[in-house]
């Protein structure tokens, strides 16, 4: 392995511009981590629009540092107000509270911390290693293997998020029929534009992103807006005891673990890691019970778990260009805005990037470590302003940033647009997540397809004989399949079990034929 | 390839483990309802898949006149054609057996705060390029900070203020960005 890039690598994040923005970021997503509303996905959205000024490493540096920023923060108003300012620290509500009650937030918030930094620093590591072999090994992709790949993480960032599975993959396959939106590049032809010059070029990334993220979720918050702001417990000496290192060592061990594992894979992620952590935490402990009452390891569990999946989950991202999550399609549409392409030729093409990115997050876990522990009071405090002054400044920052990207008023109306489809797809329970995932994807999948069909002659089953390809197709079906052979297996415990992907020649055209029997197994 | 052979690991300890994370997500349902209103029922599920429908429909027959083409030589309607296909089996699905599923929230009085918030954007948009961004988001300000946030008067005032200042230190003075204004 040559270790000069990497070297270089630190190089281009020792530059004081870089670090200042690592700093930006991890400042911005510890605040809006802490800041119950406001999510990362849609906080990144927002600060798209600055990201064109910028040099695209330290653009690229700074939302990464929002994004595993926020997982540090989310844990304090977990602790402190049983509020979970982050998805992927729910869980960490139930013994963290109960430890606040105990009169222990201190302990609970400094074994999440140091457990959020060994798990950022070991996923750091594991993506150094693995990236750079991924993306060699990735080079040999043709267009079959993305346009494959690409509906794999699309269906998996559906299916394996929480609530309405239905709903989640109707929502993405809308965020693929908004992607052709636009003048089709092959033939030429528009499509869905009913003549209207604005929509000629498609819809850009980030008028959908800000809207349906950002804007869908301040009109969404501003329902409770009006909901007073509880008072947070106290914190008193933000260290761990000896005894409370010595009994989650080994949740930290195996969150890291977990989370590097899960986050790898698309859909997998902070959130999921976090739910898996403890859940193999409680079923690990002697007793069980001792969970849910303050248990040190159900906090250092889930939040190593989280902070290693958000760091690992750059690795589909960086080596593929395949985002395994919502975030990660934000961070890849802001590299395309860039002018970079993700794929396995950034390791090569735009090292600076690449290992730039990746060894910033030594750093802003190093800042997030200070920021979590000696200066947690100063986070603590923010927990005192009321969402409703942050939510018409959040406003206006969207659509007077906007503006400023094309100078265009349309692009606002347009915002709104979406920031009120963001608004009602949450009300009727769809996750906008793989709809904005589906759309940076869209175009990817549409074009890898169609040259496929080209290079095939027209025969659709070059899919299935090129072994990569034909795998990730037999994945497809699987995973459609799969929650479905789970409720059998559960409804006849112990009983003959079918194999899944039995039926591996099916297309992928067939596998939304299998939703229906899921949805009404999930019913029962 | 890591993606067909990762699974497995996490799926096979599973068994016992699922049931443990069905019981997590339970606990946080429920402890996460009491903060919010109440699902919007059935009515509520088969009107999304119906508008989803239409949409589905929609791309169907509007793909269909952008023209198919063959598998050898792909019009440009194909995909949309297929995906519009998937959309609309899926909207079909959700309108049949999605009626139980209490994944919607009902409209309650605040929702009144959304669609006064939603307005509030659009008079901006409409001002912006005539009397330029200061005065519309100072009013935008005042209203989501007085009616949709009820902050007092002086509360309102000051942060109007001083944010309405801030963007245009930050936009016009600082980055000289080409933001319509009267100023």
């Amino acid at each position: 392995m040559d270790f000069t890039p990497i070297i270089d690598g630190f190089g281009i994040v020792l530059q004081p511009t870089n670090l200042l923005y690592c700093l930006i970021g991890v400042v911005i997503g510890m605040l809006i981590g802490v800041l119950p509303g406001l999510g990362p996905a849609a906080t990144i959205a927002i600060l798209l629009p600055i990201t064109y000024g910028v040099e695209p490493v330290s653009a690229i540096i700074m939302l990464a540092g929002i994004f595993y920023g926020a997982q540090y923060g989310g844990t304090i108003t977990s602790v402190l107000l049983r509020l979970p300012g982050e998805a992927s620290s729910v869980v960490t509500v139930f013994d963290g509270f109960a430890m606040a009650k105990q009169g222990r937030a201190g302990a609970a918030l400094g074994i999440a911390a140091i457990g959020s930094f060994i798990g950022g620093t070991v996923s750091i590591i594991g993506l150094s290693v693995l990236a750079p072999v991924i993306a060699g090994y990735a080079l040999d992709f043709g267009p079959p293997e993305y346009a494959a790949l690409g509906l794999l993480g699309v269906l998996l960032v559906s299916t394996v998020g929480n609530g309405g599975k239905l709903k989640a993959v109707i929502a993405a396959a809308l965020g693929l029929l908004i992607a052709t939106v636009g003048r089709d590049s092959f033939t030429g032809a528009e499509r869905f534009t009913f003549g209207n010059l604005n929509l000629a070029d498609g819809i850009d990334f980030v008028p959908i992103a800000m809207g349906l993220f950002g804007l869908g979720e301040i009109l969404y918050n501003l329902e409770e807006n009006h909901k007073k702001v509880h008072a947070p417990a106290k914190v008193t000496k933000v260290w761990p005891s000896r005894k409370d290192l010595s009994d989650s060592k080994g949740a930290i061990a195996r969150g890291s673990g977990i989370g590097f594992g899960l986050g790898v894979l698309p859909g997998g992620g902070a959130v999921l890691s976090s739910l898996v952590a403890y859940a193999v935490e409680k079923r690990r402990a002697k007793q069980p019970e001792r969970f849910g009452r303050g248990a040190i390891e159900g906090v250092a569990a889930p939040e190593t778990a989280n902070n290693a999946a958000a760091t690992s989950s750059f690795i589909p991202l960086l080596t593929l260009g395949i985002p395994a999550n919502a975030t990660m399609a934000l961070m890849f549409g802001a590299l395309l805005l860039q002018g970079v392409q993700p794929g396995p030729q950034l390791v090569d093409t735009h090292p600076d990037i690449f290992w730039g990115v990746i060894n910033s997050m030594y750093i802003g876990n190093i800042l997030l470590l200070i920021m979590s522990i000696p200066m947690v009071g100063v986070f603590v405090r923010i927990l005192r302003v009321r969402p409703a002054i942050l939510a018409p400044i959040t406003a206006l920052i969207t659509v007077l940033g906007v503006y400023t990207v094309n100078n265009s008023v349309f692009d606002i109306y347009l915002v709104i647009v979406f920031g009120v489809v963001g608004y009602l797809m949450k009300k009727f329970g769809f996750d906008p997540g793989p709809m904005v995932l589906a759309f940076v994807l869209g175009t990817l999948i549409e074009s890898s397809a169609r040259q496929s069909l080209l290079i095939f002659g027209g025969d659709p089953t070059g899919f299935l004989t090129r072994p990569i390809s034909g795998t990730v197709l037999a994945a497809i079906v699987a995973v459609a399949i799969f929650p479905l052979v789970r409720k059998v297996i559960r409804a006849r415990r112990g009983g003959p079990v079918d194999a899944p992907g039995s039926t591996p020649t099916e297309i992928p055209a067939g596998t939304p034929a299998e939703i229906p029997d899921r949805e009404t197994t999930e019913a029962k | 390839m890591s993606t067909t052979s990762e699974p497995a690991r996490p799926e096979a300890a599973d068994a016992a483990e699922v049931d443990i994370l069905e019981e997590l997500k339970a606990e946080l349902a429920h402890d996460l309802e009491e903060e919010r209103p109440p699902h919007a029922g059935p009515l509520a599920q088969v009107a999304a898949g119906l508008v989803t429908l239409a949409l589905g429909v929609a791309g169907v027959v509007l793909s269909l006149g952008y023209g198919l083409g063959s598998l050898t030589q792909p019009g440009p309607g194909l995909w949309p054609f297929a995906v519009s296909v998937a959309v609309t089996a899926l909207s079909v699905a959700q309108v049949a057996f999605g009626r139980r599923a209490q994944d919607t929230e009902q409209f309650t009085r605040s929702s009144a705060l959304t669609a006064l918030g939603v307005l509030s954007l659009v008079v901006l948009a409409g001002l912006l390029p005539v009397i330029g961004f200061e005065v519309p988001s100072l009013v935008l300000m005042v209203v989501w900070l007085r009616f949709l946030g009820g902050e007092s008067w002086r509360m309102t005032a000051l942060i109007s203020v001083v944010t309405v200042a801030a963007f245009y230190a930050l936009f016009v003075l600082a980055l000289s960005i080409p933001l319509p204004r009267l100023i």
